[in-house]
């Protein structure tokens, strides 16, 4: 249940950013390998901008695809756990090049 | 207000501590140093005008975890001109975390000086048994929360006289799946599993095993009694993580401890 101090974090960075000015929509990049739930996010958020400049925000969740590249051959590929090999020799040392991102890319203010 | 964190007296944490101050008092660490931002995404704010004349786009790209990343390099940087060597362990509930612990600071207490900082939601239970080997301790009670964050370590330690301490552990809220993404300013995460959990908890839970530098696989005088299979248990471990360092051990009878001992006087040492 880290989604409740994400939203936190999130509306925090909003309020900063939105120059008192009410927030209709706020787009988030969230990778597919960062242990977040959106649907669980998306309740963490409303709970939490309610009677702010947030409160009402649509939260647009653009989700990011894990990529992976082996220590091994140096290839890349698409990576769906963090525990997959590389599908071209089989190793297990992956370093995670996508898939981690939680970011707050852009607000809509009125 | 506090100067490293922006925190103001009334979102302040309980100031029980043993030594006096004001609230405007500084951290002791070297500012402007290790101040990251997570992947590098600062943030820069440009607006402009959407379709809708009414309505304007703010792009902020802005890393949700930029506050706790800044808040523990802070932490690392502090650790680091004081010379401590600090660790994060992270397990689920019940794996034996404490009890390693005691263990261990009833072994090497006369060795090092140590410091701990307990995290649980509620009680102080854990901190009356770490403080009951002499260690000094600082319990903090995330409430509601899940994990600890940079932010509470930075003030728990303020309880402590860091220029007096060789090792720092943490013993973070039993969870395997939150505390992963919170950077704390540790040097290792350390995740404890014991032989009574499932053996394939490395790949239920991969994020933390993928994280931690260190696996102590703890109660392992009870695998006569259990079906646990600990080769099947690292091998999962290592498919997550292939340069995680593992240790069999039983924080009740002892056994394989060295190990442990050896690894945290060989970082204490780097």
């Amino acid at each position: 249940m880290h989604e409740m101090s994400i939203a936190q974090s999130i509306a925090e960075i909003c309020e900063q950013n939105a120059g008192g000015r009410r927030v209709l929509a706020v787009v988030l990049e969230i990778g597919e390998l960062s242990n977040i739930l959106p649907e669980s996010l998306e309740f963490c958020f409303d709970a939490c901008s309610r009677e702010t400049l947030l409160d009402g925000a649509r939260l647009e969740i653009v989700r990011v695809p894990g990529r992976g590249r082996c220590a091994s051959c140096a290839g890349e590929f698409p990576l769906k756990a963090l525990y997959d090999p590389c599908p071209t020799c089989g190793g297990y040392g992956v370093e995670i090049v996508a898939g981690e991102e939680m970011t707050v890319k852009e607000l809509e203010v009125e | 207000m506090c100067t490293t964190c922006g925190c103001g007296p009334e979102q302040q944490h309980d100031h029980d501590h043993d030594h006096e101050h004001g609230h405007d008092h500084e951290h002791g660490h070297v500012r402007g140093q290790g101040h990251h931002h997570g992947h590098g995404h600062h943030s820069h704010t440009h607006a402009h005008h959407s379709p809708d004349e009414n309505t304007r786009k703010i792009s902020i790209e802005t890393d949700i975890l930029a506050k706790n990343n800044r808040l523990a390099a802070a932490n690392r940087a502090l650790f680091r001109d004081q010379g401590i060597f600090v660790l994060n362990l992270v397990s689920s509930p019940g794996s034996g975390k404490t009890a390693i612990l005691e263990k261990t600071l009833k072994d090497l207490g006369g060795r090092y000086r140590f410091a701990v900082v307990e995290g649980d939601q509620q009680t102080d239970n854990d901190a009356v048994r770490i403080a009951a080997t002499g260690a000094p301790v600082k319990q903090v009670n995330t409430g509601a929360g899940c994990h600890l964050d940079a932010h509470m370590v930075l003030h728990a330690v303020e309880t402590f006289d860091l220029g007096q301490l060789d090792i720092l552990l943490i013993e973070n809220v039993g969870n395997l799946v939150c505390p992963a993404s919170f950077d704390l300013g540790e040097h290792h995460k350390v995740v404890v599993l014991s032989v009574t959990e499932g053996e394939d908890k490395p790949l239920k839970y991969p994020s933390m095993f993928h994280n931690s530098d260190v696996m102590l696989l703890n109660k392992v005088d009870l695998l006569p009694h259990l079906d646990f299979d600990p080769e099947k248990c690292k091998a999962y471990a290592r498919q997550v993580n292939p340069g995680i360092r593992i240790f069999e051990v039983s924080s009740r009878t002892g056994a394989g401890m060295e190990g442990w001992y050896q690894w945290l006087t060989a970082g204490l040492a780097r």
